[in-house]
């Protein structure tokens, strides 16, 4: 069934308009203009190594975040044991998975296991123990099921809370998105300084308040003995030259208080002109604080973050009203940093920068302005032989060979792809298939002409039998193109989806669209005319 | 009439050429497989292996060795440090192996070092890559994967398709799964399983009497295998992007192997008369000035990138412009060959396979 030579223009029509419609306002600015309002809002989005940014891929320690919860677990058994009047003693977390403890008074077994069961019903007891004295030594784990959601909840809170800074630093369009086994993906787009962006999203930012221990003597403490309660900790201090030393201190084991109360961290500035950043907590925090330092007057209270000691002042009277302030001598940034990472939230468990790739943005312009020209080089390179090669049909040969390209970008554009590197050279290696679907039916046209044949029969046999060939070659590259796209990541990506459209397009320009040029010449052309092919 | 660069004529005894273009195919990829066997496998980039790359660009010209003096100090273990792009872009690439290194302490470290020992002179870090032994060890599994499946559909495709035997293409497939399965379950690494996918291939290919899927396989295989061979040659690393080279030069050749496999279907159809290295032969002329013109266009903007895309394109179009010359040259002179080989040793019939073609194509 062969199409009226007028529909088949018509189509081809459609398709060049359709292309400029979305390649147009991708290729060019038109905001603001009247076209701008009436085109598709369509834009080629640049991939990160040709605008320059940030692609990291963090994993989040899942381990030690399962530990976390279970420390948890031993707080909240102990104290909610408590409540009953039973008593439990040096929980403990072993193996980041398993938690043991001693219950005091072994006739208390059942009064005991009634309440975990009825109260921490995502807990199993894995064994007990009889020891002397009738304690009983416990050692519980979390169930299957409950140990899944917690793993899932602490990968959704890494990426809350890592979103949340992002947006506090301000970057423009950031991507974030979940992958397989606890990974995270985050891609920033622009970005000018990756080196803090870096320490911010790795940040764990668990703050701690713990008693200093001042009995401690630190050379002893240094040459590892430490009274049972207390721990070896590092204090950082900023010298007025601007490098930061550490000074061992001992500080009490037991956590008072974390930042989890936290409703909003501030930096502000003393009489010396030193940045501090001021904390305030919520009704429960307040009340926290207000009883701490209140009972802890007149000792030094060490703010540890991270593990890090940044201060230790000393506790001057109980403090009410919620409002605290963490001094360390910091730079106005270093502070400005701290507020944010200490606003938008700690991690749920630390994280790690498992893969990073940054382009600077001059990189990335020079790249795009060198892949382009020799796009445009090799291309005008093919225009030229073409022309010479074929004359006339060169001409039409040229003709969809722009058409191609033009559809390529609109598809980029509609589909709201990413241009990469790898993608350029996919456009360019595109170029070169579409000239090849070209040249196979002309030179079996040729071909044909030489038998003899009339130019009408010769285009006709010419189409025909080279578009077996040009299917079959084609998609066999579509199937690479395909497994390119589920196997690739990021750039590789790119280049699949690219290298697909052009074959796609090809298709449609040098088989369909070439045609008609063709058929019009036959109809229009003086009886007699030979082909100039 | 345009130009011609292939007279139509020609009549070139091709086959006649095959044992010479053996040799060179082989001395090639023996070659490509010293150097290989002598470096201890493919070189891996930082994609694969781990590692970071730090690429340095200077606002003056500086000497390699005075950049290398300079971050001796820095705590980079397995640091290599070379020139980037040409001597005016005064580009460096830093190389660390250390995989477990913070990507963040060594920016530092090889800012701080650079300040210090080559003062006065302006720089900026224009690109970090970093990726963790465990990413690394992910993204190789994963480019293992794409090339085992990109041969597995195209054979699927080739025998099915271009053959019309759509039954032996499913038994292979089903074989091949099969086999890729056990293997699997021994726990044999991704490396070994690509290359029992492909010895599973041939030798399916082979029992089933799929000629054609077998030459165009064997074909692409040579063009891998010898591409794979001289980045080993020119010290050049394995990365991300090579691989999709690979899949594209796959593509390519298979490409080029189908249109000449095209022509000669359709010479035994037509032509009952002729023999088959005859039909081989004519049909190889009768296309030869297709492959050495979308050849050429194809090689002409592939050098252009070579030449001008710039450093971080540099290796993806060196690995097409090798990949497509010698996929050019497979087509040629390694997969027909091995059609007419293989109906003389394994007694397949091409005419019967064509009149099969000529009869789904009546209805």
């Amino acid at each position: 069934m062969k199409m009226s030579l007028r529909i088949r223009i018509a189509l081809a029509l459609i398709g060049l308009l359709l292309g400029g419609l979305y390649a147009l306002p991708a290729l060019t600015n038109l905001q603001g203009t009247f076209l701008g309002k009436v085109l598709p809002e369509s834009e080629i989005r640049l991939g990160l190594d040709l605008r320059g940014g940030m692609h990291l891929t963090l994993g989040v320690d899942i381990p030690r975040g399962v530990a976390n919860t279970m420390a948890q677990f031993g707080q909240d058994i102990r104290s909610e044991a408590q409540d009953d009047g039973i008593f439990i003693l040096r929980p403990q977390v072993v193996n980041d998975t398993k938690l043991e403890f001693t219950l005091a008074r072994g006739d208390q077994q059942d009064q005991f296991e009634r309440m975990l069961r009825n109260r921490f019903d995502n807990l199993q007891i894995l064994s007990k123990q009889t020891q002397e004295a009738g304690q009983i030594r416990y050692a519980v784990s979390m169930t299957q099921q409950y140990r899944a959601h917690v793993e899932d909840l602490l990968v959704e809170q890494a990426i809350k809370t890592i979103r949340n800074r992002i947006d506090q630093f301000g970057v423009a369009e950031p991507d974030i998105r979940r992958q397989a086994e606890g990974r995270i993906q985050v891609q920033l787009p622009g970005l000018q300084d990756p080196e803090r962006a870096v320490a911010i999203i790795g940040q764990t930012a668990h703050l701690e308040f713990k008693l200093v221990d001042d009995q401690a003597d630190i050379d002893r403490a240094l040459r590892g003995i430490l009274p049972p309660d207390a721990e070896l900790a590092s204090m950082h201090t900023r010298n007025p030259d601007g490098s930061v030393s550490q000074t061992p201190i001992v500080i009490k084991r037991d956590t008072l208080m974390t930042g989890e109360f936290i409703t909003d961290a501030r930096v502000s500035f003393d009489q010396f002109n030193q940045a501090y950043v001021g904390l305030n907590f919520n009704a429960r925090g307040s009340r926290l604080f207000e009883r701490i330092t209140g009972e802890n007057t007149g000792r030094r209270l060490a703010i540890v973050l991270d593990g890090n000691v940044h201060s230790a002042p000393v506790i001057q009277e109980r403090i009410a009203g919620g409002r605290a302030s963490i001094t360390g001598r910091f730079t106005t940034e270093e502070a400005t940093d701290l507020a944010l990472v200490l606003r938008a939230g700690a991690l749920p468990a630390p994280v790690h920068i498992m893969e990073e790739r940054t382009v600077g943005p001059s990189l990335g312009r020079e790249s795009i302005e060198r892949g382009l020209q020799a796009a445009l080089i090799g291309g005008a390179l093919i225009l030229v032989f073409m022309l010479v090669y074929y004359s006339m049909s060169g001409i039409v040969a040229n003709a969809v060979l722009c058409l191609n390209i033009l559809l390529v970008m609109a598809g980029l554009a509609a589909f709201g792809a990413t241009l990469t590197l790898p993608g350029i050279a996919g456009i360019i290696l595109t170029i070169g298939i579409a000239v090849d679907a070209n040249v196979l039916i002309f030179e079996r046209i040729r071909e044909e002409i030489r038998r003899g044949l009339t130019p009408a029969i010769a285009i006709d046999e010419g189409y025909s039998r080279a578009l077996k060939a040009i299917v079959d070659a084609n998609i066999t590259t579509i199937i690479a193109a395909i497994v390119l796209y589920q196997f690739g990541t990021g750039p590789i990506r790119g280049f699949a989806v690219t290298l697909t459209l052009g074959i796609l397009a090809s298709m449609f320009t040098a088989i369909f669209v070439s045609r008609i040029f063709f058929d019009f010449w036959l109809k229009w052309r003086k009886p007699g005319t030979p082909l100039s092919i | 009439m345009g130009l011609q660069i292939i007279r139509p004529d020609t009549r070139i005894n091709f086959l006649k050429m095959r044992y010479g273009a053996f040799l060179v195919s082989g001395l090639l990829i023996l070659a490509g497989l010293l150097s290989l066997v002598v470096k201890g496998g493919p070189q891996m980039g930082i994609d694969f292996s781990g590692g970071m790359i730090i690429q340095i660009k200077f606002d003056q010209q500086v000497e390699l060795s005075r950049v290398q003096q300079a971050l001796q100090g820095a705590d980079l273990p397995g640091l290599g440090v070379q020139r980037f792009g040409t001597a005016q872009d005064n580009e460096f690439l830093v190389r660390t192996s250390a995989s477990d290194l913070v990507s963040d302490a060594a920016r530092r470290d090889v800012q701080a070092n650079l300040d210090q020992n080559l003062a006065g002179i302006g720089f900026e870090i224009q690109r970090l890559e970093m990726v963790g032994p465990r990413v690394g060890a992910d993204l190789r599994a994963q480019a293992m994967e794409a090339l085992f499946y990109a041969i597995l559909l195209i054979a699927i495709y080739i025998s099915g398709r271009f053959e019309q035997r759509w039954f032996p293409a499913v038994v292979m497939a089903a074989g091949l799964t099969g086999g890729i399965a056990a293997l699997r379950w021994l726990g044999l690494p991704m490396e070994l399983l690509v290359v029992a996918a492909l010895l599973i291939t041939i030798g399916l290919c082979w029992k089933l009497k799929l000629s054609y899927a077998l030459g165009a396989v064997v074909a692409l295989v040579h063009d891998v295998f010898i591409t794979l061979g001289m980045f080993s040659l020119l010290n050049k690393d394995l990365d991300l992007a090579i691989i999709a080279a690979f899949l594209t030069i796959i593509g390519y050749s298979l490409n080029d192997t189908i249109i000449v496999y095209d022509r000669i279907r359709e010479n035994i159809r037509d032509k009952v008369d002729m023999t088959l290295p005859k039909v081989i032969n004519l049909s190889i002329n009768q296309t030869l000035s297709r492959t050495i013109l979308t050849s050429g266009t194809t090689l002409m903007v592939v050098l252009c990138l070579v030449l001008l895309g710039g450093g971080v394109i540099h290796d993806f179009a060196l690995a097409l412009l090798i990949g497509i010359g010698v996929g050019t040259f497979s087509s040629i002179f390694i997969a027909s060959p091995i059609l007419l080989g293989l109906s003389k040793i394994a007694d397949v019939d091409l005419e019967a396979e064509a009149g099969r073609e000529a009869d789904t194509v009546a209805v």
